[in-house]
């Protein structure tokens, strides 16, 4: 690490990480036992099922919930299927379609050796693998040519509902120099318990997430990033109660970066937390393997909290999801951390004390690509003081070396990007960055001075946080409402019975095959 | 393409202050000046400036201007124009509909309360539907409140429950009948194709559906709510940009008690 330019006590971050690996220990030893119907619909999604029944519920839905209901779903989806494999010697898709059809019980099946199943379906899982690793090397190999822009990353939101207008904002966003496509999700789909399928050109406040619309998204970008001579990154959201299967989806069809946080999810989403913390781990694994930058949430605590006051909580926070990120092998330069610029702009030196927040955060993670939030819960309508904030936001990035810029739009609160929203922030940022580049190479903070004893402050308070939750686990800590000011019981919240024990027949071999990279 | 902006002849207009005929005011009375930004699907040039000044003119404007312009992209062009409007409107003879309570801080809410219904009023309040904003709710709601403004639940005069986001309106009544519930509030954030509508709708017709809707003060709120807005759909009261729940704790507190007069 380079030397602090905020004085900061080495010891005490080392301290802080070591506590926040202990917590994380104590949920990986809770999800180790468990699995849910979202995990094993991804395991579904892994072994090649695809597709929709009569009734449009997707295929791997259809599979899991017939162990479900039968009460086998602990024994495991890569169980069921290779068993089944090896009964009738059809393919995984072959299989879910005679479920579907119900010409087959995969419950009712004579079960065959463990070998026999393993050889049945493991070319089937590395087949998976090596479909995900293409499109990595995809990724790879537009980045070695044509390149991409330089950090803070250019991020901007569509949101039109319909893909096919998704599309022309995007490629329009990407000329003008957005480096980062996230495309919002329609509201509701967190809750959602199947991912709907096929193209669609109908939602509100955002577009559903599927593969087909990841399909034509990336395509588009693939498109304009060739014309303009600069990959462009494509986002979703691996959030809410089908985080593993985006991940799956979005491994497969070349998503670049993707939210997925479970602690947004229980606080803002109201998604119980076992069932999405188990969640988090396998689409964690998947998002790790396919070279995606992961986004966590801290950002919004900000959005209920005061960002003076529990400026801590987001820190405590993203120490534990760095170490919940490793748990699944997510290396350091994947991990999209977040945190936000939610100062009240009445606040006396509020760009001070926000300034210190991300020179810190910047240093206690420097090798994370920052996601850095413009602020939201202050823009009021006021557009023309709502780009002045944006620029403020702005500043401290390029000063700070965030890594990855939500941009602020001057219509926040008002309605979804126009094309011209989205100009005008990338004009301003560009400006900007452009302007300041260097200013954090040129300027350092004096001693005692109100920012560096403002990020001191804030590190402490997080250690005291972090003693406080590794004392008491993370689940009795979000019980009692520790980040964002909201309170969540451990067995409240939307997706509880999806969860399932694991059985003795239960295995999945892409957790440990994707964490060695294989 | 200043042509107007540093004209110093004489004006040709009446400049008198006439509330019958008010018009938008740059820096002389009746000028109209008024500034307008807005995309146009057609490639930049010569043309898109005349068709972005006569859509102006269309609009109302007299000496349209263009004062800047740039291609977004590829067959879309983005302006930034002035014109002097040619519409007026008489002032004096417009109503709108307003929330009718005094405004009283909390204390004084609180104070009233007390002397005028002798006990807590239960208050429950959520994002419905599918919106997963709560900052409205929270900022009317929580302890902490908004700009200086307590929330509910820092008032003695409320039992206030906040129940978050993204909660189905039959959830939502489901615990207004648990809670012995005196009044309801609603937030909507996200309006856009008009969801907010079809779900402030829904409730109102549950509410009557189950014989509540005239048991409980029932309001709604968010940036895009007017107090009209809300009449029209079957509520109480409507709490738009820049209410507070000093707003809000008034009007329940005058209205429970004009109601059980």
């Amino acid at each position: 690490m380079q030397k602090s330019k905020l004085g900061l006590d080495r010891n005490k971050i080392s301290y802080a990480r070591s506590i926040a690996a202990e917590i994380a220990g104590g949920v990986q030893q809770f999800v180790e036992n468990y699995t849910t119907v979202a995990v094993e619909r991804t395991l579904s999604r892994l072994l090649g099922i695809d597709g929709i029944d009569e009734n449009a519920v997707p295929l791997p839905n259809v599979v899991v919930d017939s162990l479900k209901d039968k009460g086998v779903l602990g024994q495991g989806v890569i169980f069921f299927i290779g068993n089944a494999m090896v009964e009738t010697g059809l393919s995984p898709q072959e299989i879910a379609e005679q479920v579907s059809a119900g010409k087959i019980d995969l419950s009712r099946l004579p079960v065959h050796p463990k070998e026999k199943i393993d050889a049945a379906i493991m070319p089937v899982v590395h087949e998976s693998l090596n479909r995900i690793k293409a499109r990595r090397a995809r990724r790879e190999n537009y980045l070695n040519t044509i390149g991409e822009g330089p950090k803070p990353y250019i991020y901007v939101i569509v949101a039109t509902g319909n893909i096919y207008e998704d599309v022309v904002q995007a490629q329009a966003a990407a000329r003008q120099g957005a480096d980062i496509i996230a495309v919002i999700r329609t509201t509701g789909q967190s809750l959602l318990d199947y991912v709907p399928y096929g193209a669609t050109t109908e939602g509100f406040g955002g577009t559903y997430a599927t593969q087909e619309n990841f399909r034509i998204m990336r395509a588009a970008l693939d498109e304009v990033g060739e014309e303009v001579g600069r990959y462009i990154r494509l986002c979703n959201y691996c959030s809410g109660l089908c985080m593993p299967e985006i991940a799956a989806m979005g491994a497969f069809e070349g998503l670049d970066v993707m939210l997925n946080d479970a602690l947004y999810g229980i606080l803002f989403r109201d998604i119980n937390m076992q069932r999405t913390l188990i969640d988090q781990y396998f689409s964690r694994i998947i998002n790790g393997y396919a070279g995606v930058i992961i986004n966590t949430g801290e950002d919004n605590y900000l959005t209920t909290a005061d960002a003076l006051e529990e400026a801590h909580t987001v820190l405590a926070s993203d120490l534990i999801n760095e170490q919940l990120a490793l748990i699944a092998a997510i290396p350091q330069k994947q991990m999209g951390l977040g945190h936000a610029f939610e100062m009240d702009p009445d606040l006396e030196n509020g760009f001070l004390y926000e300034l210190a927040q991300a020179q810190m955060t910047r240093e206690i993670f420097p090798e994370a690509p920052l996601k850095y939030m413009p602020p939201t819960k202050f823009m009021t309508g006021n557009v023309f003081r709502g780009l002045i904030q944006n620029a403020l936001f702005n500043a401290i990035s390029i000063w700070t070396g965030q890594g990855i810029q939500l941009l602020g739009m001057m219509t926040e609160a008002i309605h979804t990007p126009f094309m011209s929203d989205r100009y005008l922030a990338i004009e301003n940022a560009r400006y900007i960055f452009n302007n300041l580049k260097n200013i954090g190479d040129e300027v350092e903070f004096r001693e005692d001075g109100i920012i560096r004893n403002r990020a001191k402050e804030v590190l402490d308070k997080a250690i005291e946080l972090l003693e406080v939750l590794r004392s008491e686990g993370l689940f009795n800590a979000l019980e009692q409402g520790k980040f964002g000011a909201v309170k969540r019981s451990k067995t409240g919240g939307k997706g509880l019975a999806g969860v399932v024990e694991r059985g003795a027949n239960y295995s999945n071999p892409f957790v440990e095959l994707m964490k060695n990279r294989k | 393409m200043s042509e107007g902006l540093y004209n110093m002849k004489a004006r040709d207009f009446d400049t008198t202050h006439d509330l019958k005929n008010i018009k938008p005011y740059g820096d002389t009375m009746n000028d109209g000046k008024t500034q307008l930004s807005f995309t146009l699907p057609v490639p930049a040039g010569n043309e898109a400036i005349e068709a972005a000044k006569l859509l102006m003119k269309k609009m109302g404007f007299e000496n349209p201007q263009v004062v800047f312009y740039k291609e977004l992209t590829k067959g879309f062009t983005f302006f930034n124009c002035y014109g002097s409007c040619t519409h007026s409107v008489d002032f004096t003879s417009i109503h709108v509909p307003k929330v009718e309570s005094t405004t009283w801080d909390m204390q004084q809410t609180d104070e009233y309360i007390r002397e005028n219904i002798g006990r807590k009023l239960v208050v429950i309040g959520a994002s419905t539907g599918t919106d997963a904003h709560t900052v409205g709710i929270d900022a009317i709601m929580n302890m902490k409140g908004f700009a200086g403004h307590y929330g509910l639940e820092r008032y003695e005069g409320f039992e206030a429950i906040n129940l978050g986001s993204q909660v189905p309106n039959d959830e939502f009544i489901a615990k207004a009948i648990e809670l012995n519930a005196d009044a309801l509030l609603v937030s909507q954030t996200v309006t856009q194709k008009d969801v907010h509508i079809k779900n402030l709708v829904e409730l109102v017709e549950m509410l009557e559906a189950e014989g509540l809707r005239s048991k409980v003060i029932l309001c709604c709120g968010g940036p895009r709510i007017s107090h009209e807005l809300a009449k029209e759909l079957g509520y109480d009261a409507g709490f738009g940009l820049n209410s507070y729940a000093d707003d809000v704790a008034s009007f329940i507190a005058q209205e429970f008690v004009s109601r059980n007069r």
